[in-house]
């Protein structure tokens, strides 16, 4: 069974008026259970679109996602993906442990067996001493990290990321980095993850899924075998920059979009 | 540093302005030698708050119950509506205006109309009068912290598949706290104002307010002035006991951020 099956998705929206914008069309993409696939392009191009359709945050035009074999509507109703976004999205008026357990509060799980696993996925992040403290208390890494122990509380096999790292610092950022695929690959989570940066994503994935914009197309599809093991040498290791350029040429094969359609798409297709 | 020295740190410059304030007060009143008329020295009312205590606190329990009883009707009134508000947009674009149309209605005339309505001596005119202001304060508020909820919050409480009463209890609420002690925090002093500016136009002269105009028309300055400290003590009462509620029921100091716009 695959993890993400795409077949023939695609988005418009306004559809009928006369500023419709196609943000994505006849997509198809399958992603199998165990793998890290990125999605990258300029912005404009769909991404968080196709991840907000896989997670049924929005609903297709036409075209259909399976998520573990299901439709995409009873994949969310039974919780089958964890989500993270590039802000944290803590609740604020909730301790760090509490933001942990409020998809099992939600599930319905009694409250020692959620506390418990709340503890367990802020060992996994390594912000056991945090548990009481308040979102406010902590850096933009640290909330991050919450966030992705949240997301995976309840052991989701599929985790979807919207940019989660795209506002930390460099440092900070390649250090979430080395932690997510360690998490990642402790608990076998399928990734799906949208990013803008090139070395973030082929350092990550074993599949960079490069998109062009309006409208939103897969244009190319560029395996990436680092070996299972990344760490401070992969990222100096030749291999590496061979596939950063491979990406980086896969996506000056699109054309540089029409600045004034940008700043259009910006306005009108950012918050949806 | 220990609590007790954190509070002293915020509080020592107030106090020391506020006594020099008063020491400029006494100061200008014996060097240019105004007449009691024109402007008691803190002194004189000092004398006069402790000739009187027993009559301002009597007057002060009747404005203060008013005050009370609007407080917790408006507030309670507030809360109500915000709810259905929040649940129902059409109605909140039906009713959004008409609180404003209402908010700009120079609200104090509305005492006089309520006068005609109740007995002379009944108080009600005065708890309506709180009530609507108060209403007003906390609907406007508590409705904002149920509707501006972030969509970050909105997306994950949805990949949750949570249903809108669990996204009401659990995110709309909690973000709405704030909003409710900050709209206390405003209410209760506007509370304490609302019932004695309320005294003003008739009814009985009991409370705070009217002896204030009482006294002024007797040219009894130093005492009138003697009442306005009592009410200004009682304001304070209303807005400490609402920051203390604050204090106790959000966790984690947020409310004092919020507050700060955060």
């Amino acid at each position: 069974m695959t993890a993400v099956e795409v077949r023939g998705l695609t988005k418009v929206f306004d559809v009928g008026r006369p500023n419709a914008v196609e943000a994505l069309l006849d997509i198809d993409l399958t992603i199998e259970p165990g793998e890290f696939v990125s999605l990258i392009g300029p912005s404009g191009c769909g991404k968080s679109t196709q991840l907000r359709l896989i997670a049924d945050l929005v609903e297709p035009t036409r075209g259909e996602v399976l998520v573990n074999g299901k439709p995409a509507r009873r994949a969310r109703l039974d919780q089958d993906y964890g989500m993270a976004f590039q802000e944290a999205g803590l609740f604020e008026w909730r301790s760090v442990v509490k933001n942990v357990e409020l998809p099992l509060e939600v599930k319905g799980w009694n409250k020692v067996k959620r506390r418990t696993r709340a503890l367990e996925m802020l060992e996994l992040v390594k912000l056991s001493d945090f548990a009481e403290h308040f979102p406010w208390q902590l850096s933009g890494g640290m909330q991050q990290r919450v966030a992705i122990a949240r997301a995976l509380a309840a052991h989701p096999p599929l985790l979807l990321m919207d940019e989660p790292f795209g506002a930390l610092d460099e440092m900070t950022r390649e250090h979430m980095q080395a932690e997510l695929l360690r998490i990642c690959g402790e608990t076998s989570t399928t990734v799906v993850f949208v990013t803008h940066s090139i070395p973030e994503a082929v350092y990550l994935s074993t599949r960079v899924v490069v998109m062009s914009p309006r409208p939103g197309r897969i244009t190319d599809v560029i395996d990436v075998d680092l070996g299972p093991r990344r760490d401070v040498e992969t990222r100096e290791a030749e291999a590496f920059f061979r596939k950063v350029t491979e990406v980086r040429e896969a996506l000056r094969g699109i054309d540089a979009p029409d600045p004034t359609l940008e700043v259009e798409a910006a306005l009108g297709a950012e918050d949806r | 540093m220990s609590a007790s020295r954190a509070v002293l740190r915020v509080m020592w410059p107030p106090v020391v302005f506020g006594i020099a304030f008063l020491a400029l007060w006494e100061a200008a009143v014996n060097v240019f030698d105004f007449q009691p008329y024109f402007l008691p020295a803190p002194s004189a009312i000092w004398a006069e708050f402790r000739a009187n205590t027993t009559l301002i606190w009597e007057a002060t329990k009747v404005s203060g119950l008013n005050a009370l009883v609007g407080l917790l009707v408006g507030t309670a009134l507030g809360v109500v509506m915000s709810f259905v508000l929040a649940r129902f947009r059409l109605l909140n674009d039906l009713v959004t205006p008409l609180a404003i149309a209402l908010n700009a209605v120079p609200i104090f005339v509305l005492v006089a109309v309520f006068n005609n309505m109740f007995s002379i001596t009944s108080e009600i005119p005065r708890r309506l009068m709180v009530t609507l202001v108060v209403y007003f304060i906390v609907l406007v508020n508590v409705a904002r912290g149920l509707r501006e909820v972030e969509s970050i919050q909105l997306d994950l409480m949805r990949s949750y598949a949570a249903s809108e009463a669990v996204i009401l209890r659990k995110v709309r609420v909690p973000n709405a706290m704030p909003y409710l002690f900050t709209a206390l925090k405003i209410a209760a002093p506007a509370s304490v104002i609302t019932a004695f500016v309320s005294e003003y136009f008739g009814g009985s002269q009991n409370g705070l307010g009217s002896r204030i105009v009482g006294n002024i028309a007797l040219s009894n300055n130093a005492t009138a002035w003697a009442y306005v400290l009592g009410a200004c003590l009682l304001g304070l009462t209303f807005y400490l006991i609402a920051v203390a509620l604050e204090t106790f029921a959000i966790p984690g100091g947020l409310g004092a951020r919020t507050s700060d716009g955060a």
